[in-house]
């Protein structure tokens, strides 16, 4: 059995860890606010400037994700997996990108225009050599990801695994990101409506956290 | 768990629309790598492996304006399907697309139609392909760099491992646009020349265009001979753009694959590699597989026939390597001549003529991740 041991988000100007508000910062743009989160946390990682908007995010929702987590830094380097997801793959930087070519072509955009740079920039942060996989699809599809990070624990591909959405187009953006292990973690009562039990790693109780996290998981309508 | 069989593929490309017109231009030494001008392009002349765009795709005109991307998986999805008996419509048979950059030319082509502009989005893309073919279920797109291809097939062997289907269609495709060449380009990652895999004087990569397919079913009844016996994933949490010094992730997941398939190292017959012929990811693919103890092995490159294909890559590489197992002969490696890796590697120069039993294929890409798939008769 898999279990749902923290998860983290990150949308509308504010951080959040197991349903709890850590971080807000109304008013900056996308931009501004993510670096706001990198200064309140005081993470000392000068590679955090270099990245995308895109992977600053899903670094930053990684962070989160992990703090105060020690269990997640017990496993072997191969034993952690990422699996991420959106709907948009790296377009905002793809137009960046595209932007510069027009002048001189940036190979530091240039890289940053394929989605599993962000999963590249948590391994690395991280030291994790395991199962990485980047899915795309217009709205989160957690049937799909519980189905294929299930099959990873299972299988014993992965004893412990990262798993999400983390989608930023311009102005939107939204991470959503999931801790899965083996171990039942320590029954928090994270979200109102989930009992103080394990939570196992179901769709049901995905879908649960995601509607009480606002994080939008759909293409935005432009 | 269900054992997963290769059923049919396809693979479309300046070579042939079959994987049989490929292989048998492949037999006699063709690359479909040519040297382009084409100011549109490129500023300076460049080689690549690119279609004729004069040569229609599909056979039937459509209500649909499909791109070049869709047009290719479509055509190469069909013929594919044609050789198989897989039910499209079943609940049970799923549709995986693999591609690292899709649509993408038609960002900043200036049109402005709104249902093009939204199939710059994979999934968008994807339905449209899905809905040509009739699929019930709606298709899991894989995105994942130059690993995609292997990562497509991998992830429907899990699929179908997991019993939730039973048949799967993975098909992929890339096409080379200014904004991806531009990119290769500012990297200086892009041969002046043809390219060279694992030679002394190999100084990069020629881009590809092409699409592949392949149907996968746990029916026996369905399947060809060969089998995806295991495969898998890792991360060399080293560096975004530059592969791993020492091969260690990739010979991980070498020896992981080796494990879940049952086997060992003496095992393998014949190694597909990636083998992109820039400086450093086949000096990472040499000590990945010198780490491994498979030095001895034959191992080849195709990138010197199609360039590199990207999300298609994967795919037709591992195609190749089926057909390499039918007919029991290993293709030379085009652009190779002298070892040019610290690892004395077998790298096949002339056809061989073997009996293929179990291949390993691989693949890199920039995010630092490796695929390793094995695939037994």
């Amino acid at each position: 059995m898999n279990h749902i041991t923290a998860n983290s988000v990150i949308c509308h100007n504010s951080v959040y860890k197991d349903g709890k508000a850590l971080f807000g910062n109304k008013g900056a743009d996308p931009a501004g606010f993510l670096l706001s989160v990198y200064q309140h946390f005081d993470w000392q990682y000068p590679k955090f400037f270099k990245m995308d908007n895109l992977s600053k995010l899903g670094w930053l929702a990684a962070e989160i994700l992990l703090k105060d987590v020690p269990s997640a830094r017990a496993y072997l380097p191969w034993e952690m997996g990422v699996v991420l997801s959106n709907a948009n793959s790296s377009l905002d930087t793809d137009r960046k990108y595209l932007a510069s070519v027009k002048e001189i072509p940036s190979p530091s955009l240039f890289v940053y225009t394929l989605p599993n740079i962000m999963i590249g920039e948590i391994c690395i942060r991280n030291n994790f050599k395991g199962e990485n996989a980047f899915f795309l699809s217009d709205s989160f599809d957690t049937d799909f990801i519980v189905r294929y990070v299930s099959f990873l624990m299972d299988t014993d591909a992965c004893q412990a695994c990262i798993c999400g959405w983390v989608e930023l187009l311009g102005e939107e953006y939204g991470a959503q990101l999931f801790l899965i292990e083996k171990r039942a973690g320590e029954a928090p009562a994270w979200t109102a409506s989930a009992p103080p039990a394990p939570l196992a790693f179901t769709g049901e109780n995905i879908g649960r956290i995601i509607s009480e996290g606002h994080v939008k998981t759909k293409i935005p309508e432009k | 768990m269900s054992a997963v069989y290769v059923v049919s593929h396809n693979i479309i490309s300046p070579l042939g629309s079959t994987t049989a017109e490929n292989f048998s231009r492949l037999k006699e030494g063709v690359s479909g790598i040519r040297r382009h001008d084409d100011e549109k392009m490129s500023d300076q002349p460049f080689f690549a492996s690119l279609l004729d765009n004069t040569k229609p795709l599909l056979r039937e005109d459509s209500s649909v304006p499909y791109t070049k991307f869709e047009q290719l998986l479509i055509a190469s999805m069909s013929d594919a399907l044609l050789n198989s008996d897989i039910d499209v419509r079943d609940k049970a048979t799923a549709l995986i697309i693999s591609s690292t950059k899709g649509n993408i030319g038609l960002l900043g082509t200036g049109t402005d139609d709104p249902e093009l502009m939204k199939r710059i989005a994979l999934p968008s893309s994807a339905a449209v392909v899905a809905r040509h073919h009739n699929f019930i279920n709606k298709p899991i797109v894989v995105s994942n760099a130059c690993i995609s291809g292997v990562l497509g097939i991998l992830t429907g062997m899990r699929l179908i491992r997991s019993g939730q289907y039973e048949n799967v269609v993975v098909a992929g495709a890339d096409t080379v646009s200014k904004f991806v060449l531009s990119g290769f380009q500012s990297f200086q990652a892009i041969s002046p020349g043809l390219c060279k895999p694992f030679d002394r004087q190999r100084d990069g990569i020629n881009l590809g265009e092409g699409a592949a397919t392949i149907v996968l079913s746990s029916q026996k009844k369905y399947g060809s001979g060969i089998r995806i016996a295991s495969g898998s994933v890792s991360n060399d949490a080293n560096h975004i753009s530059g592969p791993s010094r020492t091969g260690t992730e990739l010979f991980q997941i070498m020896t992981r694959s080796l494990r879940e398939a049952g086997l060992q190292a003496a095992d393998i017959d014949f190694i597909s590699a990636h083998g992109t012929a820039t400086v450093y990811n086949d000096e990472m693919e040499a000590k990945a597989i010198g780490l491994a103890d498979l030095r001895s092995v034959p191992v080849n490159s195709l990138k010197g026939y199609y360039g590199h294909t990207l999300g298609a890559a994967g795919l037709i590489e591992s195609i190749i390597t089926i057909q390499s197992m039918k007919e029991g002969l290993i293709l030379p490696t085009m652009g190779f001549e002298q070892i040019g890796v610290s690892e004395p590697l077998n790298i096949c120069s002339s056809l061989l003529r073997t009996p293929l039993k179990n291949c390993l294929k691989t693949a890199s890409g920039f995010g630092g991740c490796n695929a390793a798939m094995i695939m037994s008769k």
